[in-house]
């Protein structure tokens, strides 16, 4: 054949091209060995494992079209009067910041689009990295050995929604002035020092002559700068934990079953990039985002009715929109509680999700490495834990929007903003309860499965007349799958008395661990797997009943 | 946060498991490892191969051809033109050309090579191993021997001098970044207590750029104030607004509940803060019949019958009053600075 015939006709002369430059950058770069560990390594399969690389490849678009647009953006806060080509706004006094948005959106050819496209991918942004957080989450992801790498990505999310914030505060149009003079507000109330950080941060009085230029360096160097190093370090992590897997036949904790990066996923992941940005790209030419045109240039004294920050603030908005105006006065100085305390929601809100991976593994005293992902169900307390945490943040969210809620819906904002109060309490304690029962009750249908099959829906005729449904066994496959979980046993506190009898002393901390540790696996929390016993009982007997 | 007292047991390894006997073959859960591997119709029927190929082509093909209406159209839109597209309405045709035809060729892209590998790359699963994270205990060993090494031959422990002045040095070397932050702002000393406002600043109509006269001020109006000189051009306008914004209502001085407010109105003319109490943003919703005043961004809505007091909403405190009288020609003027700071609240309001 000929493609033999060239093969040996190479070798006998020179390498191919291809092999040459690899072997010229080998020598100066040491890649061999970097792709044996790496070129053939296996990545699992399961479309919730796409969420992240949604994140990643947003992340890409974001910094390709930013870089476009600091071409053209000028980030000042100097008085002009419009002359461009949008006409209704016409001799109107503004910032150069607003005049130079105006330009990318109706006299560059194409800007308009690169800005939707960078505004639409930072909202898939945050919008991903929420739903991949959850993912990891829900399935136990988060357990040793990744627990850095959750807290590399919490950072993620957290800069993430700092730079969305200072990104679409840049263009000073009169929507997101009004979303900085919040943050000022916000910033004053902080006790002592709330006043100077105010006056450091914009360079004196609001809206004063620095703000636009020194959130563009924060937008454009300082939180990507780091973000792109906290990005490198999770993927390099994933590398190196190598990816978790849900249970099934043949997979263990040990090894990872899947298909090799080159060449399936190398063209499944690089694929998914193209897919992600066709997409994007198509939303930014079919549905505005942010049309600063028709906000107007930012003042002070004006504002419009409906504002709303982007969709990742919209829980701190709530969380301010529903606080009571709490204000303390005494010896000459404010504690503005009404702002303060929701600006201190906001922080631990997030910090706890931070922490979660040391409070379980606290908790469960498991120091060993999981590569085994819990299906949702079969952590029930975590599950209802993250449920709780999701219904906060939703409801903060209905907070956030509640004029829109109200006049879209013809309801009461007084009524909206008291549902949000009290579901903020009361939302989140049903929701644990529901999503505890909702996975206990998936647990018993699972040992219901494992123990007499899945319903086959033939009835069968005894003779006898007797009418029975046939349950089918479920195969080998099927019931691994099913009992490989993994339970805990609820930690004691041991006995009172040691081996001499000596009374023994229980810390606070362990009888709080023991009492977590009850709430998390103990009666009522987990639903025993089948046991072989059980099994063997039922399959080896008479029929099925 | 050592995992010592609890005991090895209550860790699930080491309960009897259902696994516990993986080696026994008739362990009804045993891992029955990896399922065979079922072939598609492509690896299978060389024709459903072809047609794959032909499919991965076609989405390639099309990407190239969008680029092509990408260029075209970049080339030969106006900038300005409008199109109407069923149910999007009147877009710039420039900008829904140019998306739709990058969103196409990136996306014929994507699709092509996630079907090339879903259809024509091997699909066989492979396990690879896992290796514990943590090192063997050999290496740890050598590590911490290592270190120790180091540090000794570094003389650090022994060299306590060195190494406290060391340790000061660098910790007190950032101090100076820190103290380059100073000049980022002033102080704020008494600068959110006062506004442009004083006796005898006249109050302009904010869209007329008119001086305001009682009479210009009608029941049920809600009408927007700046101080007297300050004009939209001047360099300060942004920061001065901020704070002196103005809104002027008349309400019937018998409807008035709250005594000082009164004292402080000129005819049942009463002049009150624009600026929010909450967070600062301006208020401008007016409810004629009730003399409520609502702030669109986060509802407080306070009563200008009263006080201007809260009586719903996250606002702490009454929006402050501007003592208003009319001067020798007939206009409306303030008769001082506010007396409390306009705006959100800070430490040291007081």
């Amino acid at each position: 054949m000929s493609t033999q015939e060239s093969t040996t006709a190479r070798s006998r002369g020179k390498a191919p091209a291809g092999e040459r430059v690899a072997d010229w950058a080998d020598g100066r770069l040491g890649i061999y060995s970097l792709a044996k560990a790496n070129m053939r390594k296996i990545f699992p399969d399961h479309w919730s494992f796409m969420l992240g690389e949604v994140c990643l490849y947003s992340f890409l678009i974001i910094i390709l079209t930013g870089v476009y647009l600091t071409l053209f953006f000028h980030p000042s806060m100097n008085e002009v009067e419009y002359h461009g080509s949008y006409v209704p706004l016409q001799g109107q006094l503004m910032s150069e910041a607003y005049k130079s948005t105006l330009d990318i959106s109706f006299d560059v050819r194409g800007g308009l689009l690169i800005r939707q496209i960078h505004h639409w991918a930072a909202i898939v942004f945050l919008a991903g990295m929420f739903v991949h957080m959850m993912r990891v989450f829900f399935t136990g992801a988060f357990r040793k050995p990744r627990e850095i790498n959750w807290l590399f990505g919490f950072l993620l999310f957290v800069l993430g929604m700092f730079t969305g914030f200072t990104g679409y505060s840049l263009p000073d149009d009169l929507l997101s002035g009004t979303g900085v003079r919040f943050t000022q507000g916000a910033i004053l109330s902080v006790p002592i020092v709330g006043t100077y950080i105010s006056m450091f941060l914009f360079g004196g009085e609001f809206p004063g002559d620095d703000m636009v230029a020194r959130f563009y360096s924060i937008h454009i160097l300082l939180l990507p700068g780091i973000m792109l190093g906290l990005v490198v370090a999770h993927l390099i992590l994933v590398f190196y934990h190598k990816h978790t897997q849900f249970a099934g036949p043949g997979k263990t904790n040990k090894n990872v079953v899947g298909m090799p990066l080159l060449p399936v996923y190398m063209a499944k992941a690089g694929g998914f990039f193209f897919l992600v940005f066709g997409v994007i790209a198509i939303l930014a030419g079919i549905a505005t985002v942010n049309p600063i045109w028709a906000l107007g240039p930012y003042r002070p004294d004006q504002v419009s009715t409906g504002a709303q920050p982007d969709w990742y603030m919209g829980f701190a908005e709530g969380l301010v929109r529903a606080m009571p105006g709490w204000e303390i006065n005494f010896w000459g100085h404010t504690l503005v509680l009404g702002v303060f305390i929701p600006l201190a929601i906001f922080g631990l809100f997030l910090a706890a999700i931070a922490l979660y991976p040391f409070i379980e593994s606290w908790v469960t005293g498991d120091k060993r490495e999981h590569h085994i992902l819990d299906r949702p169900r079969n952590a029930p307390t975590r599950t209802g834990l993250g449920v709780a945490w999701v219904t906060a943040y939703m409801i903060m969210l209905i907070g956030g929007g509640n004029d829109i809620i109200a006049t879209h819906f013809h309801l009461s904002i007084n009524a909206v903003t008291w549902f949000v109060r009290i579901g903020f309490f009361v939302g989140p304690v049903v929701a644990f309860v529901i999503t505890k029962r909702i996975c206990l009750g998936l647990q018993r249908r699972d040992k219901d499965k494992v123990l007499h099959g899945r319903e086959a829906g033939i009835i069968k005729r005894l003779p006898h007349g007797e009418f029975i449904e046939v349950h089918e066994p479920l195969s080998q496959e099927q019931l691994y799958t099913l009992t490989a979980h993994e339970q805990y046993r609820p930690a004691e506190i041991g006995p009172a008395v040691d081996d001499n009898g000596v009374e023994r002393k229980a810390k606070g901390s362990q009888k709080l661990r023991a009492k977590l540790s009850k709430a998390y696996y103990g009666e009522g929390s987990q639903i025993p797997k089948p046991t072989v016993e059980e099994y063997k009982e039922i399959t080896s007997g008479h029929g099925h009943h | 946060m050592s995992s010592q007292d609890i005991p090895e047991e209550n860790l699930p390894a080491a309960q009897a498991t259902a696994h516990g006997e993986l080696a026994d073959e008739k362990h009804p859960f045993a891992d029955p490892g990896l399922p065979p591997h079922e072939h598609r119709i492509q690896d299978v029927d060389e024709r459903a191969a072809k047609r794959s190929e032909r499919s991965v082509a076609l989405m390639f093909t099309v990407s190239m051809l969008a680029t092509i209406g990408f260029i075209a159209s970049y080339v030969a839109i106006d900038h300005d033109k409008s199109v109407f597209v069923f149910p999007l309405g009147h877009i710039n045709a420039l900008n829904f050309a140019l998306g739709l035809t990058l969103g196409v060729a990136l996306f014929c892209i994507g699709a092509g090579a996630v079907h090339w590998a879903r259809t024509l790359m091997s699909d066989v699963e492979v396990a690879d191993e896992r290796h514990p994270i943590e090192a063997s205990p050999e290496v740890r060993a050598k590590v911490h021997a290592d270190f120790k090494q180091g540090a000794k031959e570094s003389v650090i422990g022994r060299r306590k001098l060195i190494r406290n002045t060391m340790l000061g040095a660098v910790a007190l070397v950032p101090l100076s970044g820190v103290v380059l932050l100073r000049d980022l702002g002033p102080l704020p000393e008494d600068k959110l207590r006062h506004t442009l406002w004083s006796k005898g600043k006249l109050l302009v109509n904010m869209n007329t750029n008119e001086p305001l006269r009682p009479s210009d001020v009608a029941v049920g109006s809600l009408t927007f104030a700046k101080p007297e000189g300050l004009e939209e051009h001047d360099h300060a306008f942004q920061n001065e607004i901020a704070k002196a914004a103005l809104m002027i209502v008349r309400i019937q001085p018998d409807d008035i509940k709250d005594k000082r407010e009164l004292e402080w109105s000129h005819e049942g003319i009463v002049a009150y803060s624009k600026i929010c109490t909450h967070v600062g943003c301006p208020i401008s919703l007016y409810e004629q019949q009730t003399h409520h005043v609502l702030c669109p961004c986060h509802q407080s809505t306070f009563d200008l019958s009263d006080g201007a007091r809260v009586i719903f909403g996250p606002a702490g405190h009454a929006l402050p009053q501007l003592r208003i009288g009319v001067n020798d020609e007939g206009y409306l003027e303030a008769l001082g600075d506010f007396e409390e700071p306009v705006g959100p609240a800070f430490w040291e309001r007081g």
